[in-house]
């Protein structure tokens, strides 16, 4: 992207540029904004089936998030959502940065075959990938099963979903799945910056592969992987389309909610309209805290534009 | 760098990049080969590799009942308000972050990227609640009204990369020739603008039509589905899933998809990380 930044010595104090946002701001203001103050709201009050059927709600003060960081389970769902989160996002990035390795070394029509692949990954609709994934780990006829029956030990009938740790094995199949051509095609891309004179150099010095890599590659390649890690950790922590659908195939709930699913269930499942906004604020505030670097790594370069 | 390889290197890397080919290709063809299958070979022991003498009865159990009809119009409508809602809204936003010196423009830059990061599922219990006393849940404006926001960070974002990457002194040039300011702007800059404009659209219109966790808050009733919504429901625990009829569903979203990706992708890549990569 080049941003040559605003160039147009405009009138100060014009007030044309403030009239051309005046249609964005407003609909993020009414679709985002609004229902921010109004969470936060939300979570000061008791608000729950009682308030839904037309009693006034209550102010509680801070006592929903009271409540929360005293409930056991909240921790167990954050810890989980967590590790989720991060197990998720190493192996996407080790995944997705070793197939951008190897591309550097396959011959040019593999690679073209291998940049297809990964674009058709990823240019499945996540709910179509979803269930073609479900398809595959079917209890009965799904090929999963038959490939690991025929191998050896005999998953005949074995269901994958009824397990926490095995629902999430799938779910992590299916994420990782979905997210590797995005850092595979991103590395790449940077990989093929790094500068060819770089390595032949560092060759003619005695570098072996491994200390070429370490040494030369990675760090040139270090801000984009960076982001790219960043960024994965901010979409896994926020993973709900897959925990949903998961779960209602046969998933147990309450052994396999996640931040997102939890909110789900606690709000608009169970009417707790207050502890619900509760622990999104805290989902938010996580998120911000997580962000930041990302946001100020933009914005440099924004400046430097 | 091809010099560099070893042959032993380059052939390991080979069979390596064939395994992730397969990985990558294996689920979707087997969701195109399923759909293709009558219902006693899905239902075989042993898997059938191919939908060789295959048939498309699946696709017809699709359309039967409607359902899946009335899932494409709710989806269509919603994803086509949404595409030219937001990309209406973005162009104007675009135009003045990119063309102009104010003040607050830097905030609005930070304030879009924060945006852009905020989960979903942080803030859905609010707008569901707002939808509700709106009286909007369950309608195509609701839903809409949703995904614009959702949509509008990013597509600002991108078109301003487009708007700026038009010289202004092309403008000027217009200008010293007697165009006014919009004239130049119309005439000058808006045609070349198109080709984002396209760009930003399609992946807008990706990003609604395969959106879920919206959908699935503020969609409830049975009648206003959107298609990932409706094929959800295919796979519930306590139904007896047609596999056949779920693959062939799944398929049909995905063509579209799959279509209009392969065409802007290029574009897009470059959007999240830009800069970053030119190091």
């Amino acid at each position: 992207m080049t941003t040559s930044g605003p160039s147009r010595p405009n009138r100060p104090g014009s007030l044309l540029p403030l009239g051309l946002l005046v249609p964005a701001v407003a609909a993020l203001a009414l679709a985002l904004g609004y229902p921010l103050v109004r969470q936060v709201i939300l979570s000061l009050q008791e608000f729950g089936l009682a308030q839904q059927f037309g009693k006034p709600a209550e102010w509680v003060g801070l006592q929903n998030y009271r409540d929360l960081v005293a409930d056991p389970y909240l921790w167990k769902v954050v810890v989980r959502s967590v590790v989720f989160c991060l197990v998720n996002a190493a192996l996407t990035l080790v995944l997705g940065v070793g197939v951008a390795l190897l591309m550097r070394q396959m011959s040019k029509p593999i690679r073209i075959l291998v940049q297809s692949g990964l674009l058709l990954a990823w240019a499945m609709p996540v709910l179509a990938a979803l269930t073609v994934w479900q398809w595959l780990f079917d209890t009965q006829y799904g090929i999963v099963n038959w490939l690991l029956t025929h191998l050896g030990p005999d998953f005949a009938g074995h269901s994958w979903l009824l397990e926490p740790l095995s629902f999430f094995f799938v779910a992590t199949v299916i994420v990782v799945w979905m997210s590797v051509p995005f850092v595979a095609f991103t590395v790449y891309a940077a990989l093929t910056q790094v500068p060819e004179d770089l390595i032949e150099a560092a060759e003619l010095d005695g570098a072996g592969p491994w200390q070429r890599l370490r040494a030369v590659i990675l760090p040139t390649v270090r801000p984009v992987l960076l982001v790219v890690a960043l960024l994965q950790v901010i979409w896994d922590l926020r993973v709900f389309t897959q925990i949903y659908v998961l779960q209602k195939a046969g998933g147990v709930t309450r052994d396999t909610n996640l931040l997102g699913t939890y909110i789900y269930r606690l709000g608009i499942g169970g009417g707790d309209f207050g502890t619900a906004a509760a622990v999104a604020i805290f989902m938010l505030v996580l998120t911000v805290v997580l962000t930041a670097p990302y946001v100020r790594m933009m914005l440099r370069q924004e400046d430097a534009a | 760098m091809s010099k560099r390889v070893s042959r032993s290197s380059r052939t390991m890397a080979n069979l390596a990049g064939i395994v992730v080919f397969l990985l990558c290709v294996f689920p979707v063809y087997w969701m195109v080969n399923t759909s293709l299958l009558t219902r006693r070979e899905i239902r075989s022991p042993d898997p059938t590799w191919t939908p060789l003498g295959g048939t498309l009865d699946n696709y017809r159990r699709v359309f039967e009942g409607g359902q899946f009809l009335d899932a494409l119009r709710t989806s269509l409508m919603v994803t086509l308000a949404t595409v030219v809602v937001a990309l209406a809204f973005a162009f104007l936003a675009a135009v003045a972050v990119a063309r102009f010196r104010f003040r607050g423009r830097r905030s609005f830059v930070v304030a879009l990227l924060l945006i852009q990061m905020i989960p979903v599922e942080g803030l859905f219990i609010s707008q569901y609640k707002m939808l509700e006393s709106m009286q909007l849940l369950n309608t195509v404006l609701g839903l809409t009204i949703v995904y614009v926001a959702s949509v509008l960070p990013f597509t600002v974002w991108t078109l301003r990369g487009f708007v700026a990457g038009v010289p202004y002194e092309l403008e000027e040039a217009a200008m010293m020739d007697g165009c006014s300011r919009f004239q130049a702007f119309f005439k000058v800059t808006f045609p070349l603008l198109a080709p984002g404009l396209v760009a930003t659209g399609v992946f807008g219109f990706i990003q609604a039509w395969n959106e879920f966790t919206l959908a699935v808050v503020v969609m409830t009733s049975d009648q206003k589905k959107t298609l990932p919504v409706w094929l959800s429901t295919f796979t519930d625990v306590n139904r007896g899933t047609d596999w056949g009829a779920v693959m062939a569903g799944s398929t049909l979203i995905a063509i579209p998809v799959v279509v209009f990706f392969l065409i802007v992708q290029g574009r897009m890549v470059s959007g999240l990380t830009a800069g970053a990569v030119k190091g």
